[in-house]
Protein backbone atom coordinates (compact mmCIF):
# COMPACT_ATOMS: atom_id res chain seq x y z
CA UNK A 1 0.00 0.00 0.00
CA UNK A 2 2.63 2.69 1.17
CA UNK A 3 5.00 1.55 -2.01
CA UNK A 4 2.40 2.02 -4.34
CA UNK A 5 1.74 5.37 -2.87
CA UNK A 6 5.18 6.22 -2.89
CA UNK A 7 5.05 5.40 -6.96
CA UNK A 8 2.71 7.41 -7.50
CA UNK A 9 3.66 10.76 -5.66
CA UNK A 10 5.99 11.89 -8.93
CA UNK A 11 2.37 11.49 -10.69
CA UNK A 12 0.60 13.13 -8.39
CA UNK A 13 3.27 16.42 -8.13
CA UNK A 14 2.95 16.13 -11.83
CA UNK A 15 -1.06 16.80 -11.61
CA UNK A 16 -0.55 19.58 -8.65
CA UNK A 17 2.11 21.52 -10.63
CA UNK A 18 -0.29 21.44 -13.86
CA UNK A 19 -2.98 22.23 -11.88
CA UNK A 20 -1.27 25.64 -10.19
CA UNK A 21 0.18 26.28 -13.63
CA UNK A 22 -3.35 26.42 -15.03
CA UNK A 23 -4.38 28.20 -12.42
CA UNK A 24 -1.74 30.97 -12.15
CA UNK A 25 -2.39 31.34 -15.93
CA UNK A 26 -5.92 31.78 -15.37
CA UNK A 27 -5.54 34.21 -12.31
CA UNK A 28 -3.38 36.61 -14.46
CA UNK A 29 -5.65 36.34 -17.15
CA UNK A 30 -8.76 37.15 -15.00
CA UNK A 31 -6.93 39.93 -12.83
CA UNK A 32 -6.39 42.08 -16.29
CA UNK A 33 -9.75 41.37 -17.05
CA UNK A 34 -11.45 42.31 -13.33
CA UNK A 35 -9.51 45.84 -13.63
CA UNK A 36 -10.04 46.65 -17.57
CA UNK A 37 -14.20 45.73 -16.85
CA UNK A 38 -14.15 47.15 -13.51
CA UNK A 39 -12.93 50.07 -14.24
CA UNK A 40 -14.94 50.68 -17.41
CA UNK A 41 -18.13 49.91 -15.57
CA UNK A 42 -17.28 53.31 -13.98
CA UNK A 43 -17.05 55.37 -17.21
CA UNK A 44 -19.38 58.00 -17.51
CA UNK A 45 -20.69 57.02 -20.63
CA UNK A 46 -23.53 54.93 -21.32
CA UNK A 47 -22.26 52.86 -23.98
CA UNK A 48 -19.38 51.76 -22.66
CA UNK A 49 -20.99 51.03 -18.98
CA UNK A 50 -23.74 48.89 -20.83
CA UNK A 51 -21.30 46.71 -23.22
CA UNK A 52 -19.41 46.38 -19.78
CA UNK A 53 -22.66 45.03 -18.38
CA UNK A 54 -23.42 42.58 -21.15
CA UNK A 55 -20.14 41.26 -20.73
CA UNK A 56 -20.05 40.74 -17.37
CA UNK A 57 -23.43 39.25 -17.27
CA UNK A 58 -23.11 37.22 -20.08
CA UNK A 59 -19.86 35.39 -18.29
CA UNK A 60 -21.38 34.92 -14.95
CA UNK A 61 -24.40 33.71 -16.46
CA UNK A 62 -23.68 30.66 -19.18
CA UNK A 63 -21.93 28.75 -16.24
CA UNK A 64 -18.31 27.73 -16.51
CA UNK A 65 -18.49 23.95 -17.83
CA UNK A 66 -20.23 25.73 -20.85
CA UNK A 67 -18.14 27.77 -21.50
CA UNK A 68 -15.28 25.32 -21.62
CA UNK A 69 -16.67 22.69 -23.76
CA UNK A 70 -17.50 26.33 -25.79
CA UNK A 71 -13.84 27.08 -26.41
CA UNK A 72 -12.58 23.49 -26.52
CA UNK A 73 -15.05 22.04 -28.84
CA UNK A 74 -17.36 24.51 -30.31
CA UNK A 75 -14.09 26.78 -31.39
CA UNK A 76 -12.03 24.44 -33.29
CA UNK A 77 -15.61 23.47 -35.33
CA UNK A 78 -15.85 27.31 -36.28
CA UNK A 79 -12.10 27.43 -37.32
CA UNK A 80 -10.77 28.77 -34.60
CA UNK A 81 -8.20 26.79 -32.51
CA UNK A 82 -6.01 27.37 -28.93
CA UNK A 83 -3.74 25.41 -27.45
CA UNK A 84 -5.29 24.03 -24.29
CA UNK A 85 -3.15 26.10 -21.82
CA UNK A 86 -4.27 29.30 -23.92
CA UNK A 87 -8.10 27.65 -24.40
CA UNK A 88 -8.67 27.49 -20.41
CA UNK A 89 -6.74 30.70 -19.69
CA UNK A 90 -9.34 32.13 -22.15
CA UNK A 91 -12.21 30.86 -20.49
CA UNK A 92 -11.33 31.17 -16.75
CA UNK A 93 -9.63 34.81 -17.66
CA UNK A 94 -13.71 35.40 -18.95
CA UNK A 95 -15.54 33.67 -16.47
CA UNK A 96 -13.68 34.87 -13.34
CA UNK A 97 -12.81 38.49 -14.94
CA UNK A 98 -16.36 38.50 -15.07
CA UNK A 99 -16.83 38.23 -11.13
CA UNK A 100 -13.87 40.05 -10.59
CA UNK A 101 -14.93 43.41 -12.53
CA UNK A 102 -17.54 43.60 -9.54
CA UNK A 103 -14.55 42.94 -7.22
CA UNK A 104 -12.91 45.99 -8.38
CA UNK A 105 -16.00 48.42 -8.88
CA UNK A 106 -17.18 47.69 -5.58
CA UNK A 107 -13.41 48.32 -3.81
CA UNK A 108 -12.78 51.22 -5.98
CA UNK A 109 -16.47 52.90 -5.16
CA UNK A 110 -16.03 51.84 -1.33
CA UNK A 111 -13.21 54.99 -1.08
CA UNK A 112 -14.70 57.40 0.94
CA UNK A 113 -15.98 60.26 -1.54
CA UNK A 114 -13.65 62.92 0.24
CA UNK A 115 -10.64 61.26 -1.07
CA UNK A 116 -11.84 61.94 -4.76
CA UNK A 117 -12.66 65.40 -3.77
CA UNK A 118 -9.61 66.10 -2.23
CA UNK A 119 -7.71 65.02 -5.31
CA UNK A 120 -10.37 67.20 -8.08
CA UNK A 121 -8.88 70.03 -5.17
CA UNK A 122 -5.56 68.95 -5.65
CA UNK A 123 -5.78 69.00 -9.37
CA UNK A 124 -4.46 65.97 -9.94
CA UNK A 125 -5.06 63.95 -13.62
CA UNK A 126 -6.97 61.02 -14.35
CA UNK A 127 -4.52 58.81 -14.49
CA UNK A 128 -2.64 59.99 -11.82
CA UNK A 129 -5.53 60.09 -9.08
CA UNK A 130 -6.05 56.73 -10.07
CA UNK A 131 -3.15 55.00 -9.54
CA UNK A 132 -1.68 56.60 -6.75
CA UNK A 133 -4.79 58.20 -4.35
CA UNK A 134 -7.62 55.80 -5.44
CA UNK A 135 -6.53 52.24 -6.22
CA UNK A 136 -3.79 51.87 -2.97
CA UNK A 137 -6.54 52.17 -1.10
CA UNK A 138 -8.93 50.05 -2.52
CA UNK A 139 -6.65 46.79 -3.24
CA UNK A 140 -6.98 46.29 0.51
CA UNK A 141 -10.38 45.88 -0.02
CA UNK A 142 -10.00 43.24 -2.90
CA UNK A 143 -7.73 40.78 -1.93
CA UNK A 144 -10.09 39.00 -0.01
CA UNK A 145 -13.12 38.52 -2.41
CA UNK A 146 -9.63 38.30 -5.22
CA UNK A 147 -8.47 35.54 -2.84
CA UNK A 148 -12.12 33.86 -2.35
CA UNK A 149 -12.31 34.02 -6.24
CA UNK A 150 -8.49 32.46 -6.69
CA UNK A 151 -9.70 29.51 -4.00
CA UNK A 152 -12.84 28.76 -6.61
CA UNK A 153 -10.37 28.94 -9.96
CA UNK A 154 -8.26 26.11 -8.57
CA UNK A 155 -11.23 23.78 -7.20
CA UNK A 156 -12.60 24.64 -10.79
CA UNK A 157 -9.56 23.61 -12.63
CA UNK A 158 -10.00 20.16 -12.03
CA UNK A 159 -12.87 20.50 -14.60
CA UNK A 160 -10.11 20.63 -17.19
CA UNK A 161 -9.60 17.09 -17.34
CA UNK A 162 -12.48 16.72 -18.72
CA UNK A 163 -11.02 18.56 -21.65
CA UNK A 164 -7.68 16.09 -21.69
CA UNK A 165 -5.85 18.58 -19.59
CA UNK A 166 -3.38 16.47 -17.76
CA UNK A 167 -3.78 18.47 -14.21
CA UNK A 168 -4.11 16.53 -11.02
CA UNK A 169 -7.79 15.07 -11.46
CA UNK A 170 -6.74 13.69 -14.41
CA UNK A 171 -4.09 11.87 -13.14
CA UNK A 172 -5.89 10.63 -10.04
CA UNK A 173 -7.98 9.43 -12.56
CA UNK A 174 -5.50 7.15 -14.54
CA UNK A 175 -3.99 6.30 -11.07
CA UNK A 176 -6.90 4.61 -10.00
CA UNK A 177 -6.29 1.43 -11.58
CA UNK A 178 -3.18 1.09 -9.28
CA UNK A 179 -3.83 2.81 -5.85
CA UNK A 180 -7.31 1.20 -5.88
CA UNK A 181 -10.48 4.22 -6.11
CA UNK A 182 -10.46 5.13 -2.60
CA UNK A 183 -6.84 6.47 -2.02
CA UNK A 184 -6.40 7.77 -5.00
CA UNK A 185 -9.33 10.61 -4.64
CA UNK A 186 -8.37 10.29 -0.59
CA UNK A 187 -4.91 11.64 -1.51
CA UNK A 188 -6.25 13.84 -4.11
CA UNK A 189 -8.16 15.58 -1.82
CA UNK A 190 -5.63 16.19 0.86
CA UNK A 191 -3.80 17.47 -2.20
CA UNK A 192 -6.41 19.72 -3.14
CA UNK A 193 -6.95 20.91 0.77
CA UNK A 194 -3.26 21.57 0.60
CA UNK A 195 -3.07 23.63 -2.25
CA UNK A 196 -6.22 25.24 -0.94
CA UNK A 197 -4.48 26.51 2.39
CA UNK A 198 -0.98 27.25 0.26
CA UNK A 199 -3.27 30.16 -1.42
CA UNK A 200 -5.32 31.02 1.86
CA UNK A 201 -1.71 31.87 3.25
CA UNK A 202 -0.77 33.78 0.04
CA UNK A 203 -3.33 35.81 0.06
CA UNK A 204 -3.26 36.62 3.88
CA UNK A 205 0.19 37.66 3.52
CA UNK A 206 -0.59 39.99 0.10
CA UNK A 207 -3.78 41.19 2.13
CA UNK A 208 -1.68 42.26 4.97
CA UNK A 209 1.00 44.06 2.90
CA UNK A 210 -1.59 46.16 0.65
CA UNK A 211 -3.12 47.40 4.09
CA UNK A 212 0.21 48.40 5.60
CA UNK A 213 1.21 50.01 2.44
CA UNK A 214 -1.77 52.61 3.18
CA UNK A 215 -0.97 52.58 6.89
CA UNK A 216 -3.70 50.45 8.02
CA UNK A 217 -3.56 47.90 10.14
CA UNK A 218 -4.99 44.86 10.36
CA UNK A 219 -8.73 45.42 9.38
CA UNK A 220 -11.24 45.47 12.82
CA UNK A 221 -13.72 42.42 12.74
CA UNK A 222 -16.79 43.44 10.52
CA UNK A 223 -19.73 42.98 13.44
CA UNK A 224 -22.43 44.59 10.90
CA UNK A 225 -23.92 42.29 7.60
CA UNK A 226 -22.40 45.07 5.48
CA UNK A 227 -19.04 43.57 4.62
CA UNK A 228 -20.71 40.26 3.85
CA UNK A 229 -23.25 41.07 2.03
CA UNK A 230 -21.05 43.77 -0.02
CA UNK A 231 -18.82 41.28 -0.89
CA UNK A 232 -19.28 39.11 -3.01
CA UNK A 233 -18.71 35.05 -2.17
CA UNK A 234 -16.88 34.40 -5.45
CA UNK A 235 -19.32 31.62 -6.00
CA UNK A 236 -21.77 33.44 -7.26
CA UNK B 1 -13.64 21.44 -40.48
CA UNK B 2 -15.44 24.82 -40.34
CA UNK B 3 -18.75 24.37 -40.33
CA UNK B 4 -21.85 26.91 -39.55
CA UNK B 5 -24.27 27.47 -37.22
CA UNK B 6 -27.86 25.19 -38.43
CA UNK B 7 -31.55 26.73 -37.92
CA UNK B 8 -32.67 23.17 -38.16
CA UNK B 9 -30.49 21.12 -35.81
CA UNK B 10 -30.85 24.03 -33.40
CA UNK B 11 -34.52 23.19 -32.93
CA UNK B 12 -33.64 19.41 -32.83
CA UNK B 13 -32.03 19.58 -29.92
CA UNK B 14 -33.84 22.50 -28.36
CA UNK B 15 -36.59 20.10 -26.75
CA UNK B 16 -34.34 17.46 -24.94
CA UNK B 17 -32.24 20.02 -23.79
CA UNK B 18 -35.28 21.89 -22.28
CA UNK B 19 -36.31 18.81 -21.03
CA UNK B 20 -33.13 17.79 -19.38
CA UNK B 21 -32.77 21.32 -18.10
CA UNK B 22 -36.51 21.05 -16.42
CA UNK B 23 -36.12 17.39 -14.94
CA UNK B 24 -32.78 17.27 -14.29
CA UNK B 25 -30.83 20.83 -13.78
CA UNK B 26 -34.02 22.37 -12.18
CA UNK B 27 -34.84 18.97 -9.97
CA UNK B 28 -30.63 18.89 -9.16
CA UNK B 29 -30.96 22.39 -8.19
CA UNK B 30 -33.91 22.11 -6.06
CA UNK B 31 -33.00 18.87 -4.04
CA UNK B 32 -29.45 19.94 -3.59
CA UNK B 33 -30.51 23.44 -2.63
CA UNK B 34 -33.01 21.94 0.25
CA UNK B 35 -29.91 19.71 1.72
CA UNK B 36 -28.02 23.18 1.85
CA UNK B 37 -30.29 25.02 3.49
CA UNK B 38 -31.03 22.34 6.66
CA UNK B 39 -27.59 20.80 6.67
CA UNK B 40 -26.39 24.63 6.67
CA UNK B 41 -28.03 25.61 9.52
CA UNK B 42 -27.05 22.71 11.68
CA UNK B 43 -23.40 22.93 10.43
CA UNK B 44 -23.47 27.11 11.57
CA UNK B 45 -24.80 25.80 14.85
CA UNK B 46 -22.45 22.83 15.16
CA UNK B 47 -19.58 25.14 14.63
CA UNK B 48 -21.27 27.38 17.55
CA UNK B 49 -21.08 24.92 19.71
CA UNK B 50 -20.03 25.38 23.27
CA UNK B 51 -18.83 22.07 23.22
CA UNK B 52 -15.49 22.36 21.98
CA UNK B 53 -15.83 18.14 20.65
CA UNK B 54 -18.65 19.36 18.28
CA UNK B 55 -17.29 22.37 17.12
CA UNK B 56 -13.37 21.96 16.18
CA UNK B 57 -14.49 18.68 14.11
CA UNK B 58 -17.64 21.07 12.24
CA UNK B 59 -15.56 23.78 11.76
CA UNK B 60 -12.90 21.42 9.91
CA UNK B 61 -15.27 20.02 8.02
CA UNK B 62 -16.78 22.75 7.16
CA UNK B 63 -13.11 24.21 6.03
CA UNK B 64 -12.25 20.58 4.03
CA UNK B 65 -15.14 20.10 1.82
CA UNK B 66 -15.42 24.13 0.85
CA UNK B 67 -11.15 23.52 -0.02
CA UNK B 68 -11.64 20.37 -2.43
CA UNK B 69 -12.98 20.53 -5.55
CA UNK B 70 -16.63 19.46 -6.20
CA UNK B 71 -15.32 16.72 -8.82
CA UNK B 72 -12.95 15.15 -6.79
CA UNK B 73 -15.80 14.71 -4.05
CA UNK B 74 -17.84 13.59 -7.01
CA UNK B 75 -15.12 10.71 -7.88
CA UNK B 76 -14.71 10.01 -4.00
CA UNK B 77 -17.98 8.96 -3.35
CA UNK B 78 -19.30 7.65 -6.55
CA UNK B 79 -16.04 5.47 -6.92
CA UNK B 80 -13.70 5.45 -3.70
CA UNK B 81 -16.92 4.91 -1.25
CA UNK B 82 -18.39 2.53 -3.97
CA UNK B 83 -14.81 0.23 -4.05
CA UNK B 84 -15.57 -0.10 -0.09
CA UNK B 85 -19.23 -1.21 -0.77
CA UNK B 86 -21.14 1.90 -0.45
CA UNK B 87 -22.99 2.23 -3.61
CA UNK B 88 -25.12 4.90 -4.54
CA UNK B 89 -26.46 6.08 -7.77
CA UNK B 90 -24.43 8.98 -9.86
CA UNK B 91 -27.83 11.04 -9.25
CA UNK B 92 -28.07 10.61 -5.85
CA UNK B 93 -24.34 11.57 -5.75
CA UNK B 94 -24.63 14.09 -7.29
CA UNK B 95 -27.24 15.63 -5.52
CA UNK B 96 -25.92 14.40 -2.24
CA UNK B 97 -22.01 16.32 -2.82
CA UNK B 98 -23.60 19.55 -4.29
CA UNK B 99 -26.21 19.69 -1.32
CA UNK B 100 -23.28 18.81 1.34
CA UNK B 101 -20.56 21.06 -0.34
CA UNK B 102 -23.26 24.02 -0.87
CA UNK B 103 -24.23 23.51 2.94
CA UNK B 104 -20.70 24.47 3.87
CA UNK B 105 -21.03 27.64 2.00
CA UNK B 106 -24.26 28.15 3.77
CA UNK B 107 -23.04 27.71 6.93
CA UNK B 108 -21.11 30.43 6.62
CA UNK B 109 -23.75 32.44 5.28
CA UNK B 110 -26.17 31.51 8.67
CA UNK B 111 -23.05 32.57 10.70
CA UNK B 112 -22.52 36.32 9.34
CA UNK B 113 -25.96 36.18 10.01
CA UNK B 114 -26.01 35.25 13.64
CA UNK B 115 -23.34 37.55 14.11
CA UNK B 116 -25.54 40.34 13.20
CA UNK B 117 -27.72 39.87 15.73
CA UNK B 118 -26.75 42.67 18.30
CA UNK B 119 -25.85 41.45 21.90
CA UNK B 120 -28.82 43.26 23.55
CA UNK B 121 -31.01 40.81 21.79
CA UNK B 122 -29.50 38.02 23.43
CA UNK B 123 -28.99 39.81 26.29
CA UNK B 124 -33.27 41.16 26.50
CA UNK B 125 -33.90 36.99 26.22
CA UNK B 126 -31.59 36.26 28.90
CA UNK B 127 -33.59 38.92 31.14
CA UNK B 128 -36.85 37.71 30.00
CA UNK B 129 -35.92 33.99 30.41
CA UNK B 130 -36.53 32.69 27.22
CA UNK B 131 -35.44 29.17 27.48
CA UNK B 132 -32.74 28.73 24.15
CA UNK B 133 -35.08 26.87 22.23
CA UNK B 134 -37.25 29.69 22.63
CA UNK B 135 -34.51 32.17 21.77
CA UNK B 136 -33.57 30.77 18.52
CA UNK B 137 -37.24 29.91 17.55
CA UNK B 138 -38.78 33.48 17.91
CA UNK B 139 -36.01 35.92 18.27
CA UNK B 140 -32.85 34.63 16.24
CA UNK B 141 -33.69 32.60 13.40
CA UNK B 142 -36.73 35.47 11.97
CA UNK B 143 -34.01 38.19 11.57
CA UNK B 144 -31.18 35.58 10.62
CA UNK B 145 -33.67 34.17 7.85
CA UNK B 146 -34.48 37.86 6.91
CA UNK B 147 -31.14 39.26 6.54
CA UNK B 148 -29.98 35.90 4.65
CA UNK B 149 -32.00 35.88 1.75
CA UNK B 150 -29.65 37.42 -0.49
CA UNK B 151 -26.69 35.52 0.32
CA UNK B 152 -28.70 32.60 0.41
CA UNK B 153 -30.07 33.20 -2.79
CA UNK B 154 -26.51 34.10 -4.35
CA UNK B 155 -25.65 30.63 -3.32
CA UNK B 156 -28.48 29.04 -4.57
CA UNK B 157 -27.68 30.91 -8.38
CA UNK B 158 -23.89 29.59 -7.80
CA UNK B 159 -24.91 25.90 -7.24
CA UNK B 160 -27.44 26.07 -9.68
CA UNK B 161 -24.55 27.10 -12.42
CA UNK B 162 -22.21 24.11 -10.84
CA UNK B 163 -24.77 21.01 -11.60
CA UNK B 164 -23.51 20.58 -15.28
CA UNK B 165 -19.76 19.54 -13.03
CA UNK B 166 -22.10 16.50 -12.16
CA UNK B 167 -21.23 15.54 -16.41
CA UNK B 168 -17.87 13.72 -14.67
CA UNK B 169 -19.84 10.73 -12.95
CA UNK B 170 -22.13 11.36 -16.03
CA UNK B 171 -25.47 12.41 -14.59
CA UNK B 172 -27.91 13.21 -17.57
CA UNK B 173 -28.45 16.78 -16.89
CA UNK B 174 -28.21 19.29 -20.01
CA UNK B 175 -24.88 19.56 -20.35
CA UNK B 176 -24.73 16.11 -20.65
CA UNK B 177 -27.30 15.75 -22.79
CA UNK B 178 -25.78 18.21 -25.20
CA UNK B 179 -22.54 16.79 -24.78
CA UNK B 180 -24.68 13.47 -26.06
CA UNK B 181 -26.08 15.66 -29.01
CA UNK B 182 -22.45 16.59 -29.72
CA UNK B 183 -20.48 12.84 -29.61
CA UNK B 184 -23.61 11.61 -31.58
CA UNK B 185 -23.49 14.03 -34.52
CA UNK B 186 -19.96 15.93 -34.01
CA UNK B 187 -22.18 19.10 -34.01
CA UNK B 188 -20.60 21.13 -30.75
CA UNK B 189 -22.22 25.11 -31.77
CA UNK B 190 -25.71 24.17 -31.66
CA UNK B 191 -26.17 22.07 -28.23
CA UNK B 192 -23.85 23.94 -26.48
CA UNK B 193 -24.38 27.57 -27.54
CA UNK B 194 -27.91 26.70 -26.45
CA UNK B 195 -27.41 25.33 -23.08
CA UNK B 196 -25.71 28.40 -22.57
CA UNK B 197 -28.17 30.81 -23.17
CA UNK B 198 -31.18 28.21 -21.57
CA UNK B 199 -28.42 28.59 -17.94
CA UNK B 200 -28.17 33.04 -18.92
CA UNK B 201 -32.18 32.72 -19.60
CA UNK B 202 -32.52 31.48 -15.86
CA UNK B 203 -29.97 32.79 -13.70
CA UNK B 204 -30.05 36.68 -14.91
CA UNK B 205 -33.78 37.27 -14.04
CA UNK B 206 -32.74 35.45 -10.47
CA UNK B 207 -29.43 37.13 -10.07
CA UNK B 208 -31.05 40.87 -10.79
CA UNK B 209 -33.94 39.87 -8.17
CA UNK B 210 -31.30 38.92 -5.60
CA UNK B 211 -29.50 42.15 -6.20
CA UNK B 212 -32.70 44.17 -5.64
CA UNK B 213 -33.85 41.68 -2.65
CA UNK B 214 -30.33 42.85 -1.25
CA UNK B 215 -30.66 46.67 -1.56
CA UNK B 216 -34.29 46.47 -0.28
CA UNK B 217 -33.12 45.05 3.00
CA UNK B 218 -29.76 47.55 3.04
CA UNK B 219 -32.09 49.97 3.05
Amino acid sequence: MLNELLDAAPFFLRGAGTTLLYTACGAVAALVISFVLGLMSMSPSLWVRGVVRVIVEFFRGTSLVVQLLWIFYVLPQLGIKFEPLAAATIAFGLNFGAYGAEVVRGAVTSVPKAQWEATVALGLGKGHRMRRIILPQAIPEMVPPFGNLLIQMLKSSSLLFFVAVTELTYQVNQLRNDIGSLSAFTVALIVYFVLTQLLIVVMRVWEKRAAAKVGRGPKPVDVTMQGTMAAPSGAV
Amino acid sequence: MTSRWRWDYAWDVLPDLLVAFLKYTLGITLAAGVIAILLGLVLALGRRSDNMWVSRPTFWLIEFIRSTPIPIQLFFVYFGLASVGFRLSALVTGVLVLGVHYACYMAEVYRAGIDAIPPGQWEACTALSLSPQRTWRAVVLPQVIRRIIPSAGNQIIALFKETPFLIVIGVGEMVFVAQQFNSATFRAIEPYTIAGLIFLAASYPTSVLMRKLEARLAQ
